[in-house]
């Protein structure tokens, strides 16, 4: 059990993350706790070290039994060898360019998370508890606490938009392949520019929030699943249910993000709601309300083009 | 609406010559932006209009050299490819 004090520093923090839940035994999942480790190979660093170790080994005992040639057997060693190097090379720099781990904490998700989640992005008025349960100074994955932000519904959710916005120019007989690429690439284009626009503002604003540039990819991506659901209705029953349903999805969104982000850029005092004078407070209030405004905007502009 | 990658980095390219392009002591300090107006209050909040100063003047150190490469690199390949 790994009870050590938290470290200092909001990078530490973030990069640990996947240790600190390995380490501690919650609910009581064998193995790794971001994922149940139902392959043989283990998720975590740790076993994945210990599967190399082992693989190089089996390799050479599969390989004796299958070949009895002793130079076969060495050149199949030293292969598997150079390849668990290899494997260990990419590894290494592909996590400097690309947080790995940090990602994996995004896609632990399991399938009432994604039930409660999408229920709650349709219809948010009931929920009582938007904080984010913290364990030990880091958050918990997202399966286990359902206000935790994920990427796996913002990336389902892109890839159903592209394919519904084909279906929706093929009723129209305007569909021909490259449309799909011209769809998804305007769609990510749209994703990218409103995150770089969030980060400028946040940077501009001077808030000390513990928002990291995913955690805003998620929020920005929880919009595709309002778009569906409109552009289904549409589909289905006319332009008055698309209308109908955006306008129902759109007002949903804007509930959503307002609650998550109160709690996360407005100061303490504010976002239990008692009033606070200030600059500071009123900017960081602006700041929320419109990000929360361009999901809407964003999503009408997405797919009103789809609905004709 | 046709947004692509390219798209992308292009906007990125020019919004990064535009920022470049502010002279500190022609244009700046003329309209009260300069580099000795954004580093006024000592507090803890700095304000909005800090931050913008600071970002211009990071922006422009930061970037000089390599937008030089990407300009020279953009300027060849439209010349050669159209």
């Amino acid at each position: 059990m790994d009870f050590t004090a938290p470290q200092s520093g909001f990078r530490q923090r973030k990069l640990h993350p996947n240790m600190r839940l390995r380490n501690s035994s919650v609910d009581g999942s064998d193995g790794s706790q971001l994922f149940e480790d139902t392959s043989g190979a283990g998720p975590g660093s740790q076993m994945g070290n210990r599967n190399k170790q082992a693989g190089p080994q089996a390799d050479a005992f599969a390989g004796q039994t299958l070949l009895s040639d002793p130079m076969s057997n060495l050149a199949m060693v030293y292969g598997s060898s150079l390849a668990s190097q290899g494997r260990d090379l990419v590894d290494r720099n592909l996590d400097r360019f690309i947080p790995i781990s940090k990602l994996k904490y995004y896609f632990a998700v399991d399938t009432v998370y994604v039930g409660k989640k999408l229920g709650l992005l349709v219809f948010p008025y009931m929920h009582q508890n938007w904080e984010v349960n913290y364990q030990q100074d880091t958050p918990v994955a997202p399966r286990f606490d359902v206000n935790a932000p994920d990427l796996y519904i913002p990336a389902m959710g892109f890839i159903t938009y592209v394919l519904v916005a084909g279906l929706a120019l093929g009723t129209q007989n305007r569909f021909s392949p490259e449309l799909l690429g011209v769809q998804a690439s305007s769609a990510f284009v749209w994703l990218i520019m409103e995150v770089l626009a969030v980060l400028l503002s946040l940077y501009l604003v001077t808030v000390n929030t513990d928002l990291t540039t995913i955690d805003l990819l998620a929020f920005s991506g929880y919009k595709y699943v309002g778009m569906i659901v409109g552009v289904v209705a549409g589909l289905l029953f006319g332009k008055l249910a698309y209308y109908l349903s955006l306008l129902w999805c759109c007002a949903a969104i804007f509930v959503f993000m307002i609650r998550t982000l109160r709690l996360k850029l407005l100061s303490e005092a504010a976002a239990e709601g008692r009033l606070v004078r200030g600059t500071r407070n009123q900017l960081r209030m602006y700041l929320t309300m419109s990000i929360a405004a361009a999901q809407p905007i964003v999503m009408y502009w997405l797919t009103y083009h789809l609905v004709r | 609406m046709a947004f692509t990658l390219y798209t992308l980095i292009q906007t990125a390219i020019l919004c990064t010559n535009a920022i470049a392009v502010l002279h500190e002591e022609r244009f700046l300090s003329k309209i009260g932006w300069g580099v000795e107006q954004g580093v006024g209050g000592f507090g803890d909040d700095p304000g909005v209009k800090a931050q913008i100063l600071n970002l211009i003047r990071s922006v422009r150190t930061v970037m000089r050299v390599p937008l030089i490469i990407v300009n020279s690199g953009c300027i060849v390949l439209l010349l050669l490819f159209g």
